[in-house]
């Protein structure tokens, strides 16, 4: 019994020490025998036809192994990489799915879409080798904004889909939202830009593919959030290699946000060329390559109404999208703003009827796809600045105002009108528990004391709720999934008691080799470091669906925790035949199987050991071995909620939003380790910060170029950027999940947003102002107050 | 990164004898070099690394005069108890330079002889109207810098310390951009008897004087004489972060400061 360390403990992570030793093990540190190194030729035209290209010059240099283009792929018959979600229009149709090849070959479709891939002997002469690949381009008009690419004239990426239209999607009851519209006192409108941005996790994307000819197996060493995906995608749908003959290995990856969880082209190229070559072929991502390569996020215009009654009480909320697919569909691409967006629209607040169109579009842009939160901190931004708006043209307190349209703690569980069913919740006490810790009641005084010093203060709240957990299988399919997102959990118990468990998700930063841990040494009994973890390899895991969507506890965890249940049930009926009873007298407690009412039992690893050197079981009955799998398919989706408030002080000499204080209250059901789940959300608040403070991946609509395409121009947040957060959990349990848990992943990126405008808008509010777009940058915050009517007259 | 030899000599004649080869390159700190390299942006059969030279470190007073040699390094000038009492305003300027990584490798003389329009430095030489020694011969800071990244510098000559004048009073004050951390707008000024240098960088494509704020300023050296200067906006820089009247705009509230900075240290 000793050293169990379970539920709600918050111990060290196991993952750490190699991680602050260096002893970690990431794909750009793998080495194989003979290994050659590819360099991508990309694209350096938003839009153009491919005339011709010539490889000839690259492949006189010393050390170039060999220069394919997208031709070379097209005529080995390599497929074009898959789209996992399809959604379909409000016409019925299906989206439209252009072909994406892995190297374009007729057709480039933005700055940095790959042309050829040079393969050498070091990365140095590849390096050479790739300014010798002779493109011959015909410029072609591009479009880079998402409404842009929708006017009549605009450059057209595909001719099988008119006006760059993928799919024009809606959701929602439009007659009676327009019924309810009508009859209102105050309709409140606003027009948001949620910009689009780069994930840029720590370590770059990289990929090594090996082909060992003399047994027809194929490898991919590839920085991923789900290997197995990878693995069924590219092995079925791209390259055709059976699944049998493919490992797909995503080992140490350091940080996803999203970023990672698509089956990207360098994936399929790297293993194709080790194909062709007989051997192993790295590529390692370059950072400023990672800007014009990695999926981007977000990148929405929206235009939201909000109806409502003589008293402030929401009627009704209609919604038009237009969401950014950049120049192909990536590989949820056209869930997010569709699925993972409009059911989100409802928020903690009874809203009777709700309508939302989107329209999802191509442009000459890299593709958009999930990024951490993905369609929930869009959705989020839209109602909590919807609410703030009209609270204040309505002249009510922005707390009173949620607090009047809230989903009361007794109405769970609550159906919104768009599709999904919250099961449990109280957002009410998430936000008066807010309130209470962020001292709402001293704000005037802080006010005042920042006034007399010469700047703005302003408070912001925002409340919200997200979908997670991804997913309902079920449901997923009716919303368009090509595939059920269950997880599995593998236990597998050594003759010590001692266990390895093999799990489908994947850890990149989450700590699930503690959580995971402290989930099985509670369940079992069983000391916290007689248990590891084991993810990411194909070859030692059964198939798993992989981390994302604040998955991997919520299903991964249910899977583990039912796979601990049949670990406890084949446990007991060793006893029972070990000790001669019947297997309802034997209890499991404590670690230790007994017989109800007696003093005779057996330690967990005692059983552990007859499993595996029985002399006399009845084998029709009882097998040998101690080692048990489990899948797990949630019913529902999870729903993580909570408040954020957050002030701000603005000086007006320079226009810089200092953040002074952040309090988060989130429900996230269960919490296994409350350190981790405290990093998680702090981390997740940094990154919904640095939207709305920072982080803007800016396309240039004269060259097409991503002008943010570094460092030196993408502002990421940094510890001098932020405050001490308060963050204090305050959970109501989930009612569908084993355990109770929620997940926690994406709740900061959420409810940050929103919180972070609201304030800063609150502090404008004196000088006539009722929005501000992200990123609130110095510059453009001067911009608002040097052009503010209300300061010229003062002066 | 292209292939190149690589010379590392110990003194200021071997380096320039190196230097007078076909296609070589100098190498200071590498904080813009090595990137460029490495971003195959620049190319040069060898580079020549100047950091063994022992003649060009160090930080020395000489009567009123203040010499630094070309290759100290960021974290030693604003560690320098000698420039502390001497010209603070340079110590403190050097603090903020980069990050941590940065200070114990960029060095005063490759960021000027680079002159990138946002570097800290060339606002301190021209504003302390320092002199400028190079392995040939002694530049006014008036006639260096000429350009955005040009100086007066020939190729091969390579700057072997500066000498500033210590001051009465002077000051610094930057706006840092929040991506790079460069600055969108810094102004060093400096008192000397009745002349106020002020010196604007990061706003234009090269450090120049404001006389506007310089003239202001020698009428009353306090922060509210500048309550209603405005400056031109024209050859300002426009770009994602901050568009040219921000710049401007930032240049007049940043010497603001920086003249604030100035009284605060009181005298030298």
């Amino acid at each position: 019994m000793s050293n169990v360390i379970g539920v709600g403990a918050s111990p060290k992570r196991k993952e750490d020490l190699r991680f602050v030793t260096g002893r970690g093990n990431y794909v750009a540190d793998i080495k194989r025998p003979h290994m050659k190194f590819g360099i991508f030729v990309r694209s350096p035209h938003a839009h153009a036809l491919i005339k011709s290209v010539d490889v000839s010059a690259a492949l006189e240099l010393p050390g170039v192994v060999a220069v394919y283009t997208g031709a070379d792929m097209k005529a080995d018959n390599v497929g074009g990489l898959p789209v996992g979600w399809g959604i379909s229009g409000k016409d019925g149709n299906p989206m439209k799915e252009p072909p994406h090849p892995p190297i374009a070959h007729d057709k480039v479709r933005y700055v940095g879409d790959a042309v050829a891939f040079v393969v050498a002997e070091s990365v140095e002469q590849a390096e050479a080798a790739a300014e010798l690949v002779e493109v011959d381009y015909e410029v072609l008009p591009h479009v880079v904004g998402v409404v842009e690419a929708l006017q009549p004239g605009a450059p057209q990426l595909y001719d099988e889909v008119p006006n760059n239209l993928c799919c024009d999607w809606d959701l929602g009851d439009k007659p009676a939202v327009d019924a309810a519209f009508e009859a209102a006192t105050h309709v409140t409108s606003i027009e948001l830009v949620n910009q689009r941005l780069v994930g840029n996790p720590m370590e770059p994307r990289a990929a090594i593919g090996e082909y060992d000819a003399a047994n027809g197996q194929y490898t991919l060493w590839t920085t991923s959030q789900f290997p197995h995906v990878v693995r069924l995608l590219m092995g079925e749908m791209v390259l055709g290699i059976p699944q049998h003959k493919l490992r797909v290995v995503a080992p140490d990856v350091g940080g996803g946000f999203g970023v990672k969880q698509f089956h990207y082209a360098e994936e399929a190229v790297v293993t194709w060329a080790a194909s062709k070559l007989g051997g192993a072929v790295k590529w390692v991502c370059q950072r400023s390559e990672g800007f014009i390569s990695d999926a981007h996020g977000r990148d929405h215009v929206t235009q939201a109404e909000l109806a409502l009654d003589a008293d402030g009480k929401f009627l009704a909320m209609r919604v038009q999208t237009y969401a950014n697919m950049g120049g192909y569909l990536s590989t949820f691409g056209p869930n997010i703003p569709t699925n993972l967006y409009a059911p989100l629209l409802s928020g903690v607040y009874v809203i009777p009827s709700i309508y939302c169109g989107v329209k999802v579009v191509f442009t000459n842009t890299v593709p958009v796809d999930a990024y951490r939160g993905a369609g929930r901190p869009e959705a989020t931004f839209v109602v909590e600045r919807l609410v703030d708006t009209a609270a204040l043209e309505m002249g009510i307190d922005k707390f009173e105002i949620r607090k009047r349209n809230m989903i009361p703690a007794s109405a769970y569980p609550y159906q919104t009108p768009v599709i999904v069913e919250y099961d449990s919740g109280d957002p009410m006490a998430c936000l008066e528990r807010s309130m209470d810790l962020a001292d709402v009641a001293g704000f005037e005084a802080r006010r005042s004391a920042s006034e007399a010093k010469g700047f703005y203060r302003g408070l912001g709240v925002s409340t919200y709720v997200e979908a997670c957990g991804l997913a309902p299988s079920r449901l997923a399919g009716q919303l368009g999934a090509r595939g059920g997102l269950y997880e599995s959990a593998n236990v597998r118990v050594h003759p010590s008691g001692a266990i390895t468990v093999l799990i489908g998700t994947h850890n990149h930063g989450q700590g699930h080799e503690t959580t995971f841990a402290q989930i099985v040494s509670e369940r079992l009994g069983v000391p916290f470091e007689n248990i590891d973890i084991v993810f990411g390899d194909t070859d030692k895991v059964q198939f798993g669906m992989g981390t994302y969507g604040s998955r991997s506890l919520v299903v991964g965890g249910s899977a583990l925790n039912k796979a601990s249940d049949k670990i406890i049930l084949k446990g007991r009926k060793i006893a029972a035949h070990q000790f001669e009873a019947a297997l309802e007298d034997i209890v499991f407690e404590n670690g230790e199987f007994s017989v109800s009412g007696t003093d005779r039992k057996k330690t967990f690893s005692e059983i552990a050991g007859a499993a595996y050197v029985p002399f006399d079981f009845p084998l029709e009955e009882l097998e040998p071995g101690l080692e048990e799998q489990a899948y797990y398919d949630p019913v529902n989706f999870t729903y993580p909620g909570g408040a954020h408030i957050c002030e701000v002080e603005i000086d007006p000499d320079t226009g810089v939003v200092r953040l002074d204080r952040y309090t988060a209250v989130d429900d996230v059901g269960t919490v296994i380790n409350p350190m981790i789940v405290e990093g998680q959300l702090q981390g997740g608040i940094v990154q919904g910060v640095g939207q709305a403070l920072f982080e803007h991946g800016v396309y240039d609509e004269q060259s097409g170029q991503l002008m943010s395409g570094s460092f030196m121009d993408y502002c990421m947040p940094r510890a001098d950027n932020l405050p001490n957060m308060v963050i204090q959990p305050h959970s109501t349990t989930c009612a569908h999940t084993p355990m109770g848990v929620k997940g926690c992943g994406e709740c900061g990126t959420i409810g940050s947003p929103a919180a972070v405008i609201n304030a800063v808008v609150d502090a404008l509010k004196p000088l006539g102002v009722s929005h501000v777009d992200m990123p609130a940058s110095p510059n453009r915050i001067w911009n608002i107050i040097n052009h503010s009517s209300v300061r010229a007259a003062a002066e | 990164m292209k292939a190149f030899s690589f010379e590392k000599p110990d003194s200021v004649e071997a380096a320039v004898a190196a230097l007078g080869a076909e296609d070589t390159l100098p190498l200071a700190g590498g904080m813009t070099l090595i990137p460029t390299l490495k971003q195959r942006l620049a190319d040069c059969s060898a580079v020549v690394d100047l950091s063994g030279i022992a003649e060009m470190s160090g930080i020395t007073l000489e009567g009123n005069t203040l010499v630094i040699g070309a290759m100290t390094r960021h974290a030693e000038v604003a560690g320098s108890d000698v420039v502390k009492k001497a010209i603070p305003a340079l110590a403190k300027l050097a603090a903020r330079i980069g990050d941590q990584q940065v200070r114990h490798r960029g060095t005063i003389g490759g960021s000027v002889a680079n002159n990138d329009p946002a570097a800290d430095y060339p606002s301190a030489v021209l504003a302390l109207g320092a002199e400028i020694v190079t392995s040939t011969r002694t530049l006014t800071a008036d006639e260096f810098f000429l350009g955005m990244f040009e100086t007066a510098l020939e190729p091969g000559e390579i700057i072997v310390s500066f000498r500033f004048p210590v001051p009465e009073k002077a000051g610094y004050a930057k706006f840092a951009s929040p991506a790079s951390r460069y600055a969108l707008a810094g102004v060093f000024v400096a008192k000397t008897g009745d002349a106020v240098r002020a010196v604007v960088t990061g706003a234009g494509p090269c450090v120049f004087r404001a006389a506007d704020i310089e003239d202001a300023l020698m009428k009353d050296f306090a922060p509210h004489a500048l309550d209603r200067i405005s400056i031109d906006s024209t050859d300002f820089m426009s770009d994602i972060h901050a568009d040219k009247q921000y710049r401007a705009h930032l240049a007049v509230v940043m010497a603001k400061r920086a003249v604030a900075a100035a009284l605060a240290e009181g005298g030298s």
